[in-house]
Parts: structure tokens; sequence; C-alpha cells
């Protein structure tokens, strides 16, 4: 675990009862959390729990129903005027998107572009950074990730380890103040997941406010501040990572724990 | 106790193996051959073709100029077909359901009708707009064209043609643009893309691949589809000149039509070379295969590796 958690007043994402629903079928019943600046927290959970759609409100990749989602005070997918919320823009929504880094699944590079190409695809287009500056950043974030000697390799030419990392370095290279991971570490064959969580374990160390959906329970002690067990799309239980692991509280959680460890 | 060796790998000498022998496809190779021979032999000695007429016109004047009418036609009016197809194509896709009404109307006219009919519609406009006003409607008018003063067969020709090529392209485009996983959007998205930019920079480049060889095939099909211009009508392309103006005035269709179809064959195949380097740039990131740059690179890496040990 992380010793030092900078307290400030508005925490990096706030959460009051967020709801979802796709249709008639409700995935987020009310989703009340906080994360505060340089927190990692970990969201556990069996599968259709909502964790990964919680996940994709934070970026408003889905748009909330109900409640509100807030990152860095600003509230996530709508306009308050007062008296009536007014729906985002397009524009105004990838603006707020810019500040906030994603990792997949199943990766999604661009199969198309380098591993340096799909790095600093955003920065020179979206931010419009000099080409020079983006490439100069971009090798170094190569190198953060191990993979320096990569920056020239198609994505198909990369293990599913060395893909996921250069999404984590993509994801970085927008200098986002806080990074989304959505079971980054699922798709990969086991002896390839030790190196995701390794770049991981670093990123959380330098003070990255990190909202992960894994089932890496080992990663989740070790450097989560927080870990929060959804069911259902509600928020059953959450904590102190080695006190929830340890001793679960709820029926549900214990279940689900011991299914998993 | 199993059998596993732990000693130090030894290198054995590299296979030198027998290889699988082919003999029918050297009994089908000589089949064929003895039957092109004979086909060649019957067409060379038969009279109606008329060898020396086929050689006299194949390098005339008015057939380059015919070679070149027809190359312009189909350069143009695909040109045209393919932007507009990505318009309408991106337009069908599109959040906006205005944008995917007008899509969908526009496929359904210009796909639903034959291409002589329109061809024969656009070349009857100067009659039936016989000119042009630029103004407010039912106000003053500030620019005044007189559709019946100008000749323009070429240019109504190639409209015709792009119009109508333009909505295939569009659903080949879509199919392309289909054909990208969802993965790749959202990756834009959330990198902070808009809608607009994700097409341009991450989906379109790779729908590239799966549109290209069918677009290989429309341009293929326009070369042709050019010979139906005589419907505007436009009569300088390759076919009107070899069978209406030459053949009609030699009586002498068959070396002229001959002619004409050699020419289509030559275009065709420059064509065909250009759709060969267009798909290799389109599929780079495709194969886990390296290219031989990158080979290279990694046999010399571990050279230099090995020597190090040693």
């Amino acid at each position: 675990m992380k010793p030092v958690v900078d307290e400030t007043p508005t925490p990096m994402v706030k959460a009051e009862s967020v709801c979802k629903s796709f249709g008639a079928l409700e995935v987020l019943k009310g989703i009340t959390l906080e994360i505060g600046r340089g927190e990692v927290l970990v969201l556990v959970g069996p599968s259709g729990s909502g964790k990964s759609t919680f996940l994709r409100c934070i970026n408003h990749l889905e748009q909330v129903n109900a409640g509100r989602l807030y990152v860095d005070g600003d509230l996530i997918g709508y306009r308050d005027r007062g008296s009536k919320l007014h729906e985002m823009s397009p524009r105004d929504a990838a603006k707020q998107r810019r500040d906030i880094g994603m990792v997949f699944q199943h990766f999604n590079l661009f199969p198309h572009r380098t591993a340096l190409e799909n790095i600093i695809e955003a920065p020179i287009h979206v931010k419009r950074v000099k080409k020079n500056d983006a490439v100069a950043r971009g090798k170094d974030l190569l190198n953060q990730v191990g993979l320096s000697e990569k920056a020239e390799a198609y994505p198909a030419q990369l293990s599913g380890g060395q893909q996921q990392r250069v999404a984590i370095a993509r994801a970085l290279a927008m200098n986002p103040k806080l990074m989304l991971f959505d079971e980054p570490t699922s798709a990969l064959d086991p002896e390839l997941v030790g190196e995701v969580l390794e770049v991981m374990k670093k990123l959380a160390s330098e003070g990255m406010t990190m909202v992960v959906v894994t089932h890496e329970m080992g990663f989740a002690r070790e450097v989560a501040n927080k870990l929060v067990f959804m069911d259902g799309g509600v928020v059953v239980e959450s904590g102190p990572p080695r006190e929830v692991l340890a001793s679960p509280k709820h029926e549900r959680t214990k279940a689900f724990l011991s299914k998993v460890l | 106790m199993t059998d596993v060796d732990t000693s130090p790998p030894t290198h054995p000498a590299a296979i030198d193996a027998v290889p699988l022998r082919h003999p029918w496809r050297w009994v089908a190779s000589v089949v064929i051959v003895v039957l092109v021979a004979l086909f060649v032999y019957g067409a060379a000695t038969n009279e109606a073709y008329r060898w020396h007429i086929f050689a006299e016109y194949f390098f005339n004047d008015r057939i380059f100029m015919g070679v070149s009418n027809t190359l312009q036609l189909t350069v143009y009016s695909m040109v045209i077909a393919i932007v507009f197809g990505v318009i309408l194509a991106v337009m069908r896709l599109s959040p906006n359901p205005v944008f995917r009404s007008v899509s969908w109307v526009y496929l359904w006219i210009f796909r639903g009708t034959p291409i002589y009919v329109q061809l024969t519609f656009w070349g009857l406009i100067p009659t039936i707009y016989k000119n042009i006003q630029l103004g407010v409607p039912f106000g003053p008018s500030f620019f005044h064209l007189d559709l019946q003063a100008l000749s323009i067969p070429f240019l109504l020709a190639t409209l015709g043609l792009a119009l109508n090529e333009a909505a295939y392209m569009a659903e080949i485009i879509r199919a392309g643009i289909s054909s990208v996983p969802e993965g790749q959007l959202e990756a834009s998205t959330a990198l902070g893309m808009s809608w607009g930019m994700a097409m341009r920079r991450t989906v379109l480049p790779q729908a590239m691949r799966v549109i290209i060889p069918p677009t290989g095939n429309e341009v293929i099909s326009m070369l042709k589809t050019t010979s139906l211009v005589t419907a505007v009508p436009y009569t300088l392309d390759l076919y009107s000149i070899a069978t209406r103006e030459i053949a009609a005035r030699e009586f002498e269709p068959v070396p002229l039509l001959l002619v004409a179809a050699a020419w289509y064959l030559v275009v065709t195949s420059v064509l065909m070379v250009g759709q060969f380097y267009l798909e290799r740039y389109y599929s780079r990131g495709v194969s886990r295969k390296l290219t031989t740059k990158q080979l290279e690179a990694l046999a010399k890496a571990q050279q230099i590796g090995e020597a190090g040990h040693v």
C-alpha cells in the first residue's frame, strides 16, 4: 500500500448515486463512492456486476442516467445550468476525456500504426503537441514500460503483455490526471500478467490516481488504497483491501472471494 | 523418471529432404499448352480476323485519343465517386438521423435505376433545365448560365458515371468501416478524439484494407462502363471511336473490336499493378510476419549477441 495520500478537498472522482440502464436492464443501481488524489481504487465483483460499466461512465463512454459523477470537480457528460442539466456537446465531452486515460481488456491498439505511432497519435492530433516533442516523450514512455527497442514494431508483432504495456504508455502520453484500467490483465497468458502489473505498480508509486477493475487480488492487496466489491449494480462492501480480503463482512463478498482467492 | 535430456543442446545438421513431386501438374500444363497453341494457330490463319487491319489501327491516332478519353472518364468519375462515396458512407453511419436518411434516399435512387437510363437523363439535362440562375429563391438572381449554349457532353458523362458509382462505392466503404472492430473507435474516443477524427485517423485507414480489392474491381468495371456514355451522347471514347467511327467507315467490325478489346486489356493490366502496390501499403501491421528490414535487424542483433557469448 502507498504511504502518502494527498488529502485535498475535491476528490479526483466523486460518484453520487450513479445509475445506468440499457433499455429496461438496470446495470448500475446507485453507486456512491469517492476516490482521492493519488489513490488507487480496485473494483472487484462477479461478471455482470456493473464494474466495467461504472468505469466507462467515468470517462463518459456510457452516459449516466441518474445521479451525478464528477471528475476533479467537473460534472461528467452534462452541463449544469442551474435548474436543469443539458446534454454535453461531443466536442466538450472529448475535451473531458483528454485528461482521463483508459486501458482496455483487449488493448485496442491501432494495428496500422507502430508502437511509437500509437503513442504519439493523440498528443499530436488531439493536443496539438509538436511532432518532435511527442516523439521524444513517446520514446521516454516506451522506455518506462520497458519496450524501448520495440518502437518500430506493429502491435501484431508484440506479445499480449507488450501490447498492453504500449497501451498504458499510449494513455499516459496524454498526461492524464486519472487512469482507468478495465481488466487490463484478463486477456493475457499467465506468465505475461506480471510484467503489466509491474508497470501499474510503478505508476501507482509515482502518485497516479487509478481505478482498476481486476481479478488480481494480489495486486489489490499490495497496491490499492481501497477495494470496492460490487454485485448486482450496487456497492456491497468497501474498505482497505487487506481488511476486506481477510475478513469480508457480507455473505456475497465471502462467496465471491472464496472462488477467486 | 522421465527421459528428458538436460545436457546442453547440440546443433544437428540442416534437413536435406527430397522435395514432393507433382507429376499431374506437368500433364495438365502440357494439355493446356497444346490447346492454346491450336487456338492461336487457328486465329492466326483465319481470314476473318484481318490481322493486318488490327495492326494498322492498333497505333492509330484516333484510337489513342479514344484511349485517352476513356482513361480520363474513368479516372475523373472514380475520383469523384470515391470522395462522394466516403461522404455518403460516413453519413449513413453517423449518429445524425438527417444525414442517415439523405444517404439512404440517394442510394435508393442511384442504385435502383440502370446506369444507361441515368446517362441518357444526364444528356437531357440541358433540355430540361435550359439555364441555371443563382440568387434568392423567387427573388432576384445574381448569376446566369445558359446550359444549352455550352457543349458539355464530356462533363455530363463524367458526372453521370460518378454519381452512379458513388452509390456503389458508398456501400463498399460502409462494409469496410463496419469491418473495423468497435474497440478501435472506443480507444480513439477515450483518447479525446472527436467522432470525425476517429473516423479519419483510426477507422478509415484500417477499413482501406477491406475497401481496396472491391474498389479495384469497380475501377476496372468503370473502365468498361465508360463504353455506355454513348447514351449521353458522348462519342469520343475508345469503344465509340473504334466501332462507330472507324469500323463503320471501313466495314471491318472484327479487327476493330479486337483493337478496342486489346486496349481495354492493356489499361486494365496497368490498373492491376497499381492495385497491387496500394494493397501492400494498406496491409501494413496486419501480419505478424516481420518485414525484410525487421528480419535483417533481428538477425544482426542475434549475431552480435552470439559473438558476445563466445
